[in-house]
């Protein structure tokens, strides 16, 4: 392969059957294909260092709409393979010089990827957003804007309007605490009544609304791993759970690929083959 | 895939195909570091970053995924505390309260002067 090129990977697996991909663009809009190696098979397109390169692809990253783009189409590579059987999906920007050095890895690291394809057999990941339901924006630096109160504050007054106000403010913030510990408390619930049908459950930073598209607060953002058969089971749960949690408004997404449970790690194999 | 709720957006996908904030393996080498992957995310929630703050959207100091230096968020709740507690006290901590601009916090806190603009004059 000519020195320009490298190779994207979007994930491993068992196997990969080349048909399976090929109504599939990869990144790039490139085709995707399977390479085989030590009983697993990694899915992956040729694409050129010119565009892949270190330079390149950092300055690729920073453009949200190559992003965007670049991430769906390494998710549904990786949802397609999901439907036929275990998979272990790659991080985005996965990049090999060539197929021997996959074949290499796949080698490496063998043991670990059959044992992660192993636990997530036959399961899912469901994703969990859990938002307030009431009003509860974030309270915007109150004290230093209203500071002024405070400099006419007699000394020594015990009812001085700077400890007025501040009793006021914290008589609202007192509000808006029970508002969201009512919502914390049914979020925790909704956790631990999902966790309980899940296999696994990890918990994520919540989003920024303007990440999540959603102005409420988001007190929970999860997923799970679910057994496939009791997938209907634990979306039939999730929405009881919505029904009886009116603090909350409950968001279910999936079922996805089981990202958030079967990662492997590959810093080590690539730290052995770079160059210092 | 089939049967899903809510259209995935690209937030979901990127928590998931971005981890924990590692972006690259394999062995081409692509030295991302930790600052990168924050302009990323930041890129995604909003404009800017001032404009972010502006609107009381400083959430990612607090998010050991993107920064290591979420003490700031800790350091101005411990000054609100303090504030709270020497106003209490009967107002004598008034030179203490100054809106402290939230962009000077890489280095060390230094208290009192800072940038020292006259801000919050209304």
């Amino acid at each position: 392969m000519a020195q320009d090129c490298a190779v994207w990977v979007y994930a491993v697996a068992g196997r990969i059957e080349d048909d399976w991909l090929d109504a599939v663009p990869g990144v790039d809009g490139a085709p995707v294909r399977a390479v085989a190696a030590a009983g697993l098979a990694a899915a992956m397109t040729s694409v050129s260092l010119d565009e892949f390169g270190e330079g390149p692809l950092r300055r690729h990253l920073e453009d949200l709409s190559w992003l965007d783009t670049t991430a769906r189409a390494h998710h549904r590579v990786i949802e397609i393979i999901a439907r036929h059987g275990s998979v272990v999906p790659m991080r985005l920007a996965t990049i090999f010089h060539d197929d021997s050095s996959v074949a290499d890895m796949l080698t490496q690291r063998r043991d670990r990827f059959t044992a992660v394809l192993h636990q997530v057999a036959g399961r899912v990941e469901w994703g969990v957003k859990v938002y307030a339901a009431g009003q509860d924006s974030v309270p915007a630096r109150p004290v230093a804007a209203r500071a002024g109160d405070a400099q006419h504050a007699a000394p020594g007054a015990t009812a001085s309007p700077g400890a007025a106000y501040l009793r006021r403010r914290r008589a609202a913030l007192s509000a808006t605490q029970d508002n969201r510990r009512a919502a914390q408390a049914s979020a925790d619930a909704v956790h631990a009544a999902l966790g309980s049908l899940a296999t696994a459950a990890q918990l994520r930073p919540p989003q920024a609304p303007q990440l999540s598209g959603e102005a409420a607060r988001m007190m929970l953002n999860a997923a799970y791993l679910v057994a496939q058969d009791r997938s209907p089971e634990f979306a039939a749960a999730a929405d009881r759970l919505a029904g009886q949690h009116p603090a909350v408004r409950l968001e279910l997404t999936g079922p996805w690929p089981p990202y958030s449970f079967a990662a492997v790690d590959l810093g080590e194999a690539a730290r052995d083959r770079t160059p210092t | 895939m089939g049967g899903g709720r809510e259209p995935a957006n690209l937030g979901d996908i990127l928590e998931r195909v971005l981890d924990r904030g590692l972006v690259i393996a394999g062995d081409i080498r692509v030295n991302l570091l930790d600052i990168e992957l924050l302009t990323i995310k930041l890129r995604l929630i909003i404009a800017s970053v001032e404009t972010a703050r502006e609107l009381g959207i400083n959430w990612w100091e607090s998010d050991p995924w993107l920064t290591s230096n979420h003490r700031e968020l800790e350091e101005e709740n411990r000054r609100l505390r303090d504030r709270v507690a020497e106003l209490e006290d009967g107002g004598a901590g008034r030179r203490e309260i100054r809106a402290r601009p939230a962009e000077t916090d890489d280095e060390p806190p230094a208290r009192g002067r800072g940038r020292g603009r006259p801000d919050r004059s209304r």
